[in-house]
């Protein structure tokens, strides 16, 4: 048995054997309150390695601290599956010479399961250690919920690498990843900010247009004839989506219905639902808020999922596989109903795709929740900046000003027709955005390739420009 | 008749909310340049909503412009733009005398470009106008329709506002009543407690029970509930179609006098039958 | 409003969907300048400044210098900001 408990972070790096080139994965479950991925390669560059290849679940603004170590030569590559703030834009002007890998939170564990993605060392954002290195996300002053994004990691990197602000005298209970799989622990003072990483609450929006297309959304589901008894069901994190499920929850209660699950990213107004026995379960790959850390600590039928089990494509089956309905967010949304929530429309980084393109492409019902104009800009584009989500998985685009279906689901319009939802067809809906934006011109782009997305299934879809 | 049910005020001088005024679901929109609007901007917001109405006419809802008051100095520029903006309706607040309705059409007729097809609506908030609904109410020419202010009214009885209404039960009633026998339609005062969704449907409920066209609202989250209110019930539907049914069957017959579960089916009993059908369109 | 001899107005507001609008008289009483701010600038920046230019000869107006911060306005707002901040304008140039 090696030495589980290390002093510090250089001490650990080295003896996981940290060297020149290597691959670093990280996960996002403190999300803008993580310390540990900006500690950890404070120390890789104390111990003066170079071209480190970080792959980390999402990255946010706290992570702007990556950009010293990149033009110091220290990180040569980024590998996520959403990145916002100013690392974003640094990737956006340039900053990287190697374009960055933008995958799916189903593509990021078939690309490490395949070996595609090697992981040399993985690191754990641990939120609670016991003293044989059993980890769990839901106990400790930074309590996240669940880990499931790190899952896959763990499963498959040379070296796991724990770093946790909490250990428990008394042997985990409730044990996400076992001592078994941890080669270190590191214990530090904090590692994370708790206001960053859960919200207290998450309010809903209170914004009229924004509930007025949630409203929309709810019809369509409800016209679609698949909300019925074991309904499963995944909403964003957006505005629109997530005010979507007060309206699902209305439905539900005046119908008489119990769902199935529900999945995704989870928040008290899921929570509530699954209390109210509305649903049956929840699957969490990741807690938004604190009702939910300690609804997932508390409630058994409240299951911490892997990234694997959660969107992996090349796994026997996928949770996605099984929704019934997904309400998905939008930058751009083109004419062959293609998704963009990778790039705003001046081309900059602004996230990716998340579970986006999984859901999409495993839900029977994929909705797109987006305001048809947004600051004098139409939703609807001719073609999209970047493609994240192609427009064969997309089903609907729900908008303040009309519902588009796509052609290829006559069965859909149909059951909306019967249901006496105006339809109309995409382009009208841009013209009619077109009608009170005026035509705007394409932005101007450099030719320099700072990204490449790929699709969960491993192909690449589209490229991204530099701006 | 449709066009009054939700009617939805929101501030002329808010260009976002003006261009959100067909997606909200309000069967009309009130652009407001009078109590949403600061004295210094009432040039701007006039400006903004002739433009919103000729450039940017929101689609399938009644547009209804409520200038201000004759009391103040900007009034008869108010009229001028809602009159080159087209609006269906200007709405004419502190209306306390059928002289006032006259003031504002003489002034419409006036105006260049010519105001044809403009309506008037009344609101009614003060205790003397309230006295003299009657004859508002009979007042003809333009005037389309009645609309209670409730919080000018109250504030000046020293009447306490709650969310039950009883204080203004006697201003509903009277108001009511006098747009009835004209002919004209009585809309509800706009529900206060904006985050009271429970108080707002019981008060919706309520307006809809005594018979008002509909009821103006103060924010966008009202639409819809107040929209359900005035929605009839399936089994309304359902009777007054059965009711349409025999009516017309009576009629291809040649038949005078029909009952339907026994109960005979007359004019006022068609009427309300049409009534509720087209409310469920 | 006049600021020391200098006729200056100003319009609109810097909420989302409206556009900030500033005349002042051009120092040399000849000439004017347009500076455009947007967050829209690259899709719509031409188009703003034709609008403002064109609102400007419909106002007879010359000799001024614009200053727009543009918050995404639609084209009849940013007509119509145009439109109250030269009638503002001319109130102060009286």
């Amino acid at each position: 048995m090696t030495q589980k408990f290390l002093p510090d972070l250089v001490s650990a790096l080295r003896e996981a054997g940290l060297r020149d080139g290597m691959t670093l994965s990280f996960h996002h479950h403190l999300r803008n309150g993580d310390f540990v991925a900006n500690m950890v390669l404070e120390a890789a560059a104390k111990i003066g390695v170079k071209g480190l290849t970080i792959a980390m679940s999402s990255l946010f603004p706290i992570h702007k601290a990556m950009i010293p170590h990149i033009e110091s030569g220290l990180i040569a590559a980024l590998d996520t599956d959403y990145m916002s703030g100013p690392l974003a834009q640094a990737v956006s002007r340039g900053i990287l010479e190697k374009p960055v890998v933008f995958r799916s939170h189903g593509g990021r564990p078939r690309a490490i399961g395949e070996g595609s993605l090697k992981i040399d060392i993985a690191i754990v954002a641990a939120p609670c250690v016991d003293r044989y290195g059993n980890i769990n996300g839901t106990q400790g002053p930074s309590a996240c919920g669940s880990l499931g994004y790190i899952l896959p990691d763990v499963d498959h990197a040379q070296k796991v690498l724990a770093v946790t602000d909490f250990v428990s005298e008394a042997a985990l209970t409730r044990v996400s990843i076992p001592h078994n799989r941890v080669d270190h622990v590191v214990v530090v003072d904090r590692i994370g900010d708790p206001a960053g990483i859960v919200s207290g609450s998450i309010s809903l929006t209170r914004d009229p247009l924004a509930l007025a297309i949630a409203r929309n959304a709810q019809a369509v589901i409800r016209a679609s004839g698949l909300l019925r008894n074991g309904f499963n069901y995944q909403t964003g994190a957006g505005g629109a989506s997530l005010a979507a499920s007060l309206f699902l929850r209305e439905d539900m209660r005046r119908l008489g219905l119990k769902g199935g699950f529900l999945l995704g990213g989870i928040t008290k107004y899921m929570v509530e639902m699954l209390e109210e026995g509305l649903f049956e379960n929840i699957f969490d790959v990741q807690c938004f808020d604190l009702s939910s850390v300690h609804s997932m600590r508390d409630n058994p039928r409240h299951q911490e999922i892997s990234a694997d089990t959660y969107a992996n494509p090349k796994q026997k089956s996928c949770c996605v596989d099984f929704l019934d309905a997904v309400l998905l967010g939008a930058s751009e949304v083109d004419t062959g109903f293609n998704v963009n929530v990778l790039t705003d429309s001046n081309g900059m980084i602004i996230g990716g795709s998340g579970g986006h393109n999984d859901a999409a492409a495993g839900a029977k019902l994929t909705i797109i929740v987006a305001p048809l104009i947004r600051a004098r800009l139409p939703i609807v584009v001719e073609r999209c900046t970047t493609i994240t989500t192609p427009g064969r998985t997309v089903d609907a685009l729900v908008t303040e000003r009309g519902v588009a279906v796509n052609p290829r689901r006559a069965d859909l319009i149909d059951r909306l027709k019967e249901a006496k939802i105006p339809v109309c067809s995409i382009e009208e809906l841009r013209e009619t955005a077109l009608r009170i934006t005026g035509v705007p011109k394409a932005p101007a782009r450099t030719g320099k390739v700072v990204g490449v997305v790929e699709y969960r299934d491993g192909t690449i879809v589209d490229k991204v420009y530099g701006v | 008749m449709k066009a009054f049910r939700t009617m939805l005020f929101m501030p002329g001088n808010n260009p976002g909310m003006l261009a959100s005024a067909d997606s909200l679901g309000a069967d009309s929109v009130i652009l407001d340049i009078e109590d949403a609007v600061a004295k210094s901007e009432k040039d701007a917001a006039r400006i903004l909503v002739r433009h919103s109405l000729t450039d940017l006419r929101p689609q399938g809802v009644m547009c209804v412009v409520r200038i201000n008051g004759l009391e103040t100095p900007f009034w008869r520029d108010d009229v001028a733009a809602a009159v080159a903006g087209r609006a269906d309706v200007v709405l004419l607040p502190k209306c306390e005398r059928p002289d006032d309705l006259r003031e504002i059409s003489a002034c419409i007729d006036a105006a260049s470009g010519g105001g044809d097809g403009i309506r008037l609506m009344a609101l009614v908030e003060s205790s003397r106008g309230i006295e003299n609904v009657s004859a508002i109410a009979a007042s003809g020419g333009r005037l389309a329709g009645m609309l209670l202010g409730a919080e000018d009214l109250t504030a000046e009885m020293g009447a306490r506002r709650t969310p039950e209404g009883a204080e203004i039960a006697y201003a509903r009633g009277r108001m009511l009543m006098a747009c009835k026998a004209c002919g004209i339609a009585a809309v509800d005062t706009p529900f206060p407690f904006v985050t009271d969704m429970e108080g707002l449907a019981k008060d919706a409920a309520c307006a809809a029970q005594f018979g008002f066209s509909g009821k103006a609202l103060i924010s966008p989250h009202h639409v819809h509930a107040v929209k359900e209110a005035f929605m009839p019930t399936e089994a309304q539907i359902a009777w007054a179609a059965r009711v349409m049914d025999t009516a017309k069957a009576a009629e291809r017959d040649g038949k005078g006098a029909v009952s339907l579960d026994g109960m005979m089916i007359d004019l006022p009993i068609i009427k309300r039958a049409e009534r509720i059908l087209q409310m469920a369109e | 409003m006049t600021v020391g001899q200098i006729a200056s107005a100003q319009a609109g507001t810097l909420e989302s969907n409206d556009i900030f609008i500033r005349m002042t008289a051009a120092p040399d009483g000849k000439g004017g300048s347009i500076a455009v701010e947007s967050i829209v600038m690259q899709q719509f920046g031409d188009d703003i400044l034709q609008t403002i230019k064109d609102c400007l000869a419909a106002a007879g107006l010359d000799g001024v210098d614009i200053h727009a911060n543009d918050r995404g306005a639609l084209k009849c707002t940013i007509v119509a900001r145009m439109e109250a901040v030269a009638a503002r304008y001319k109130e102060a140039r009286r």
